[in-house]
């Protein structure tokens, strides 16, 4: 008899547990899942499109490469810092902490991208090809943002796709349209869609 | 009284998961309907982390339809757990939603139902 109470009785525990599980489960991914696309700061993104159209006016006025580069990579260590204080101070607004599932999801797929542009611009600079760079940077830059916010609101992997296709163009024209094209990728993307984000999206 | 304490003492954990899982003879200690569909949990978790959240959004979110979506935020909004703001962006009309104090209070009521299920069910 008791085997029989405990084999009719066992099932029922374990599939009340398993279901107030998935329900848990299911609360922390949707909350996660529609976080991340907050977390992402549409004001960081225009600050980030104004330092890369300053930075574009700067790098337009160098003739050294290596001058030229640095000027690109400071501006690109500025909107660094710029996006992650953007994004610290948005998570802060919603009570929510940065470096939890969504944030750190949202760094995993952001960054491989991100260090392939990093060796590509070594090699490349050092192969006396640094008129590609511009291309490059673009397109790897676009992957990350389309990577990075696959799970987000459909702006941010737009915002990826534009970049991405400006790469190739910047790839297929003259190279002294370089800054050009860093100017309307890097400023002019940053500064529409940062915008978009920021009126829609919450800041 | 000696009776009850029989009852209980033979069987606490099937008197505690009755109460916690809703059955007919639970009596109030129910589980919140409005929240526990899918849907509309869904909808109150993207809104309990979002000041607010626009209708694609979330349909988008939840990959579901728009009728579904928006019978279920109906639902919601009816019972005071949501509000709804609609506006014009240009031509565009854009509906809003966010989670009221009760849908918050009623978040945390149902999260604390699904650890003590879980907690009784460890026990």
């Amino acid at each position: 008899m008791i085997p029989a109470r405990r084999a009719r009785s066992t099932p029922e525990p374990v599939a009340l547990h398993d279901r107030a599980m998935d329900n848990l489960r299911f609360i922390r991914e949707t909350m996660e899942r529609s976080a991340s696309f907050t977390a992402v700061s549409g004001w960081a993104g225009v600050a980030m499109g104004a330092v890369a159209v300053g930075a574009a006016w700067i790098a337009r006025g160098q003739t050294a490469p290596m001058a030229w580069v640095v000027t690109w990579i400071v501006a690109a260590g500025l909107s660094f810092l710029v996006a992650v204080a953007g994004m610290a101070l948005k998570a802060r607004a919603a009570g929510m902490p940065l470096v939890s599932g969504p944030g750190r999801k949202f760094a995993s797929s952001f960054a491989p991208p991100i260090l392939v542009g990093g060796v590509l611009t070594v090699v490349l600079f050092l192969h006396g090809e640094a008129a590609l760079l511009p291309g490059v940077w673009l397109m790897l830059y676009g992957t990350a943002v389309v990577t990075g916010g696959a799970h987000s609101v459909r702006i941010i992997p737009l915002t990826g796709i534009g970049f991405i296709l400006l790469g190739v163009a910047a790839l297929l024209a003259p190279p002294a349209w370089g800054d050009a094209f860093m100017a309307a990728g890097f400023g002019g993307l940053h500064l529409v869609f940062g915008f978009l984000i920021a009126r829609r999206h919450g800041g | 009284m000696a009776e009850r304490g029989a009852a209980r003492k033979r069987a606490p954990k099937e008197h505690e998961l009755a109460t916690l899982t809703g059955t007919a003879d639970a009596g109030p200690l129910h589980l919140d309907q409005m929240i526990h569909e899918r849907v509309r949990l869904g909808i109150v978790s993207a809104l309990a982390v979002n000041g607010s959240v626009t209708f694609t959004d979330l349909r988008g979110l939840l990959d579901t339809t728009d009728g579904n979506l928006s019978a279920h935020a109906r639902k919601l909004e009816e019972a005071g757990y949501i509000a709804c703001k609609k506006s014009f962006e240009g031509r565009m009309p854009k509906t809003e939603y966010a989670l009221t104090p009760l849908g918050r209070r009623e978040l945390q009521a149902y999260l604390d139902h699904m650890e003590a299920i879980i907690r009784a069910t460890r026990s």
